[in-house]
């Protein structure tokens, strides 16, 4: 062999050369490491634990730990699982894996799934020198690396000699014994906790950097890594204290020969910019340094707590020095309202027109964030702010030039176009859409925006007297998919040629290719799902020159989606319906016993406090909202978008404050438990316990996808106990932040001032799936009692820890919409609550969460997938419903092309 | 598994020895030279000439290569001879699809042990006749292809999760074929046309667990293949990466072989060359095949580029896949005789 580095392989080669100081394993696809991922791997929710993996790759993790050990998975088969679908995402795939588990047979079944050469995470004497021989090689014959543990059968090394005599004997082992390459080993010598108030923990950073300078002076070719997050264990809940403990441990364990750890780059202080003062008291703990170590940290630690160490920002003015022009194209970047308008009155009185300001200082200033934007250096909320500013400027302008006009009859400006925008009929949902018509504004587009629940004629009608140069149609249920194929197939008929652009979160390019587009041949749909893309997509589709080419790319593109889905649909398989039953999931009724909630019927809560429920509210959406992806709060300190979050996050705050102390909203909710029991895939649900008369039927759908291995097929109704086997009940309710939100959006909207409106109603959203969680809570520990000892601290529920679901029709396990009537009917919601159901069975106002409440504790979130002609005939008999009808509304999910020419005519 | 502290089979240091000396030869196409035979369906299955099979099914066995080895095992052994005779160092059972996986849709699946077995016996037959006529020693490599199934793909573009064959099934039955090769008496194992690695890592895996069943080690050669401009392999991998993932078997030989012919194969050897530490094997297709699914390009024009790998040092050992013909392997013989084998790195 010619050198003795360790090389592994995903689909790419990685080599530890001496140019890499260290090695930052990615941690957050573990379960034990990652509260986050936990949940998502609990609910078997694999695309977005993919998504996780994959964020790790794109900010450079160079080998990622997976780890699957949690007690209530099976963690062998969701490694397998996982590791699989891993495979087919060459982005992810292409760096090395590390098998994590503590489990052999997890490791070993993970090593049986990778092609590349993998890291074994891990192996150890901790069971005697033959289990750990057999162990190491199989790694060998499964060509992989192995972390060693410093761990032996008198258990894990805590000081520096025990920690070198294990890593030493089990070196000679390896090497001389097993043939092990020593390049492929890598020696974990455990860190542990330290400033525990425990005397003997005291030395344990010294002694894990001194074992770590002695095995890399002494057993040639292997590795050091450990686990940084354990040192700092007695500080959690004070992560500055913790990231400046990591970095000074790295710090030295790096210069002692350190080169591998799993640590959280996001959560790691630079050693250089740590207070001096902080940095010396941790180096105090670290190295051991003083006897007083531990109290003079703590004592600092308040100190430092929470923000304490990101001090106010001191304003810099200096750039109110610089020329008119820069003046108005800083304030248009960061986003500052304060002096715009006397700076753009400056600038008007130096121009020849009121005009010449917009088209030339504004317009420049436009240009530059639209450039940033572009690059990727400034994010969604800063952009809207600077349509703010620019708002506010073009308001002040606004007179003057009516004024020039009424005098000369001159024209008024050019827009690069103009653009139709609305949220389809029976949606109310249009924050996406607001933030699109923003960038668009901010790019010298004109918006018409026709806000929510608009009919289609209104749209047709709007878009031909304003002779608009595009449509954009938004929606967030499901059933606005139908409503935009009825759309484009109305503007085929009525002969526009207009681009189309499609919207929302329900929408998909999928859909818009196979069912959107197809329906509208003399114009183009698009797919447009974020605001970052709108621009480019526009300013394409109005351009003469690039227009041809761009609409046969994307017509090429389409036809290429179509095609694949077409394929993929005639490969899947879906089970019969019968054989689906039979496989449904069988709980042991024989050993539940279901609470008995504390009333039955309905009750209608209106205690809330504001700033109860602002404690409950789950930030990452509210950041993903405004494109900003990251987990809260992690987000805020993250390299690229951390600013751009913490101003986002302020403003959100501020306004939250405002919110709980001003009483902006009146949030209502109802909720209510009945008795209940399945029938089949039915729930029916009774008027009283005797459980005689029947007060309403909720039906359920059953998954007909083929299941490998023992997964059942499954459908809601499975998690409530069948006729005869236990009195079970089930519960219902709708909250809602209230209607105030649209007349107080209106009112920002009327100033000017697009930022506050949309994040008043991202807030509000927030607020209603805040109040949701909180209620819930409140039910399994009081109104329902089914969990009455629990005890989660509010932050600690976005993780979903508690037993019992509350899925929410129109949702994965419950797709069909129409089931809110019944629910709705069950509670008298709109008189409960004010809070009615639009024609696609939206809910009004948007700031509204509603659901079921099932109890048992092994129910789990699933989703239904799609579903054959047999179940849908067979649902719709049951819900009394004409199939066609139910066809309509269960569009989104068919297996098959809705048969029959009646049915086709009739979309 | 005690694999690397297992002695040497006989022949290994012989081969070995060999390789050191200079550029070692391998066969062409079996497949090329069976289609020229232009055998019918009586003919695979032994019932008009040749020997009845004596595994008898319903299936159609046209197109059944490997079953040859059993039904008209002289044909067979004439091919190998006459690769033998045009200058092949190493000879290829004719194995590909000899295993359960693989013969499992001609319904041949207990049919492996004793294809691999004949076929063993076939290819040794022809090399021995062809040492007594010259006196130059020869070997037979014991061909293990890719099967017909991915353990690192999904064939369902809807479910990636889902795996058509598991590790452990594609080590049971390379298992099966390797300690079948063993016992008919394989100088080498050639793990070849490796699409998937993770198939590759199986065949490995069941390698060094016959070894160790059979109390000796035998020199393993490792070939993948790289089907696309991309320059990776159909599981994705670049050259790089393949090597990294396949180096615990410390192979006697890494390569590549089939794919697009000796010109697109170029920079990925050159990139496999300059990092393995041990010897390299490149036996490409006769370029493309043309729009009939033949191969084109002749003799000297294989040679030629055959020629051009060893003198910039890039293979120690080479040879020929789909299209090649004992003429192709005589014009390689000649066109590498004047050039040094490669320089392994790290050896001396």
């Amino acid at each position: 062999m010619t050198d003795r580095l360790l090389r592994l392989s995903g689909l790419e080669p990685f080599v530890l050369t001496p140019e890499i100081p260290f090695v930052n394993i990615g941690e957050r696809t573990n379960v034990t490491g990652s509260a986050r991922f936990r949940k998502l791997i609990t609910n078997r929710d694999y695309a977005a634990a993919l998504e996780v993996a994959r964020d790790q790759v794109e900010n450079g993790a160079q080998i990622i730990d997976i780890n699957m050990d949690e007690g209530l998975i099976d963690s062998k088969a969701v490694m397998i699982e996982f590791l699989n679908l891993l495979a087919a995402e060459p982005d992810i795939a292409r760096v090395p894996v590390m098998i994590d588990s503590s489990k052999w047979e997890v490791i070993e079944a993970g090593l049986q799934c990778v092609q590349g050469k993998p890291v074994v995470n891990s192996i150890s004497m901790k069971e005697g020198e033959a289990q750990f021989r057999e162990q190491a090689e199989l790694c060998l014959a499964y060509g992989a690396a192995v972390v060693v543990m410093a761990f032996d059968e008198q258990g894990q090394a805590d000081t520096c000699a025990r920690k070198t005599e294990i890593c030493a004997r089990a070196y000679r082992i390896l090497v001389d014994e097993v043939g092990f390459p020593p390049q492929d080993i890598i020696f974990d010598p455990n860190i542990f906790a330290v400033a525990t108030g425990i005397p003997e923990h005291d030395n344990y950073g010294v002694d894990f950097i001194e074992a770590t300078r002695w095995i890399r002076a002494n057993l040639p070719h292997v590795h050091v890594s450990g686990g940084v997050s354990n040192l700092s264990f007695s500080f959690r809940g004070n992560e500055p204290v913790r990231e400046a403990m990591h970095a000074v441990f790295l710090y030295y364990a790096i210069a002692a020969g350190m080169d591998m750890g799993i640590v959280n780059a996001g959560q790691l202080a630079v050693y250089d910019q740590i207070d001096p003062e902080l940095r010396e008291a941790c180096e105090d703990v670290v190295l051991n340094r003083r006897a007083d170590a531990t109290e003079r940290l703590l004592d600092l630690a308040e100190r430092f707590r929470g923000d304490g160490k990101r001090e106010e920002r001191v304003r810099d003015l200096a750039w109110r020095d610089w020329p008119v022009e820069k003046r108005i194209e800083h304030a248009l970047v960061n986003g500052i309202t304060e002096f715009i308008d006397a700076d753009t009155e400056a600038a008007r009185q130096a121009a020849r027109r009121p005009l010449d300001v917009i088209e030339g200082p504004l317009m420049a200033g436009m240009n530059v964030v639209g450039d940033l934007f572009g690059a990727g250096k400034m994010f969604l909320p800063q952009v809207v702010k600077s349509a703010r500013v620019m708002k506010q400027a073009v308001a002040l302008l606004l007179p003057y030039m009516e004024e020039e006009k009424r005098l000369s009859g001159a024209a008024a400006r050019e827009n690069a176009g103009r653009i139709l925008m609305a949220t389809v009929k029976g949606d109310v949902h249009d924050i996406g859409k607001n933030i699109v018509g923003v960038v668009l504004a901010c790019n010298n587009y004109e918006i018409i925006d026709l806000g929510v629940m608009v009919p289609p004629q209104k749209i047709l009608e709007t878009a031909r007297r304003e002779k608009v140069d595009a449509i954009g149609l938004s929606g967030l249920i499901t059933p606005s998919l139908v409503e935009m194929v009825h759309l484009a197939a109305e503007m085929e008929r009525e002969g526009f040629d207009i681009p189309l652009l499609i919207g929302g979160a329900t929408t998909s390019k999928v859909h818009t290719a196979v069912k959107i587009a197809p329906g509208y041949g003399r114009g183009q749909t698009v797919h447009v799902n974020d605001a970052s893309r709108a621009v480019g997509v526009v300013s394409n589709l109005l351009s003469p020159d690039n227009k041809a080419g761009f609409v046969a790319a994307i017509r090429a593109e389409y036809a290429d989606v179509a095609d694949k889905h077409a394929r993929g649909e005639a490969a899947k398989s879906r089970l019969p319906l019968q054989a689906a039953r039979d496989n449904a999931l069988k709980l042991d009724w024989d050993a539940y016993a279901p609470a008995r909630p504390t009333f039955a019927g309905t009750r209608v809560i209106d205690d809330w406090d504001l700033a109860e429920i602002a404690t409950y509210i789950d930030w990452t959406p509210f950041f993903r909202a405004w494109e900003l992806k990251g987990v809260y709060p992690r987000i805020l300190e993250d390299e690229a978008q951390g600013e751009a979050a913490r101003a986002l996050f302020a403003d959100a705050r501020a306004m939250l404050d405002r919110i709980v102390a001003e009483r902006w909203f009146g949030p209502r909710a109802v909720v209510g438990f009945w008795p209940a029991n399945a029938v089949g895939d039915d729930i029916r649900v009774f008027a009283d316990d005797g459980r005689d008369a029947e007060l309403a039927v909720l039906h359920t759908l059953r998954q007909q996808t083929v299941k490998r291995g023992p997964r059942p097929n499954l459908a809601l109704s499975d998690f409530v106990a069948p006729v005869g086997a236990a009195p079970d009940w089930i519960g219902g309710f709708v909250v809602t932040a209230g209607p105030e939100e649209a007349a107080v959006a209106r009112r920002f909207e009327e100033a000017g001032d697009d930022y506050s409106a949309i994040l008043v109603k991202a807030l509000a959203d927030r607020i209603a799936e805040a109040m949701a969680e909180m209620l819930h809570a409140r039910v399994r520990r009081e109104l329902w009692g089914t969990s009455p000892d629990e005890d989660f601290a509010p932050d600690d529920l976005t993780a979903e820890p508690y037993k019992g679901i509350r899925p929410a029709p129109g949702y994965p396990a419950q797709p069909d919409h129409t089931e809110k009537r019944t629910l709705f009917a069950l509670l008298d919601a709109e008189a409960a609550t004010g809070v009615r159901l639009t024609e696609s069975m939206a809910m009004w106002p948007g700031s509204t969460v509603s659901g079921l409440y099932i109890g048992h504790p092994e129910s789990y979130y699933f989703g239904v997938g799609k579903v054959e002609r047999d179940q849908v005939v067979d649902y719709a008999a049951r819900k009394g419903m004409d199939p066609a009808e139910a066809e309509r509304w269960l569009a989104p999910i068919l297996n098959y092309v809705p048969g029959g020419d009646a049915a086709v005519a009739a979309e | 598994m005690k694999t690397f502290r297992l002695p040497r089979s006989d022949t290994f240091a012989a081969i070995e020895t060999l390789a050191r000396q200079r550029i070692v030869l391998l066969d062409g196409a079996m497949g090329t030279m069976i289609q020229r035979l232009g055998l019918d369906e009586d003919a695979y299955a032994g019932r008009s000439g040749g020997v009845a099979c004596p595994h008898p099914t319903d299936l159609p066995q046209k197109g059944n290569n490997d079953l040859l080895s059993l039904t008209q095992p002289d044909a067979i052994e004439a091919i190998h001879f006459e690769f033998a005779m045009a200058g092949a160092d190493i000879v290829e059972t004719n194995t590909f699809s000899s295993t359960t996986i693989a013969q499992a849709d001609y319904g041949l699946g207990a049919a492996v042990e004793d294809l691999n077995v004949a076929a063993v016996r076939a290819a040794r037959r022809a090399v021995d006749r062809a040492t007594a006529i010259d006196g130059r020693p020869r070997f037979v490599a014991g061909a293990v292809g890719p099967t017909n199934r991915t353990a690192s793909l999904s064939p369902d573009v809807n479910d990636p999760g889902f795996r058509a064959v598991s590790f452990d099934d594609l080590r049971a039955a390379y298992g099966q074929q390797i300690a079948a090769l063993i016992a008919g008496g394989a100088d080498l194992i050639l793990i070849e046309t490796i699409f998937d690695t993770l198939n590759a890592k199986a065949a490995i895996f069941a390698c060094f667990e016959a070894f160790a069943a059979h109390g000796r080690r035998l020199p393993v050669m490792i070939s993948g293949t790289i089907t696309d401009a991309s320059g990776r392999t159909l599981s994705g991998q670049t050259p790089t990466a393949f090597w990294h993932s396949v180096r615990h078997a410390r192979p006697f030989s890494i390569g590549l072989n089939c794919a697009l012919g000796a010109a697109a194969m170029r920079p990925h050897m050159a990139e496999i060359s300059g990092i393995a530490e041990t010897l390299t094997c490149a036996y490409p297709n006769a370029g493309l095949p043309n729009a009939f699914g033949q191969y084109d390009e002749g003799p000297d024009e294989t040679a030629a580029q055959i020629g051009d790998f060893a003198q910039a040092g890039l293979v120690n050992i080479v040879g020929g896949c789909c299209g090649t013909t004992p003429d192709h392997i005589r014009a390689m013989a000649e066109a590498v005789a004047g050039h040094a084998p490669r320089k392994v790195p790290g050896h001396d």
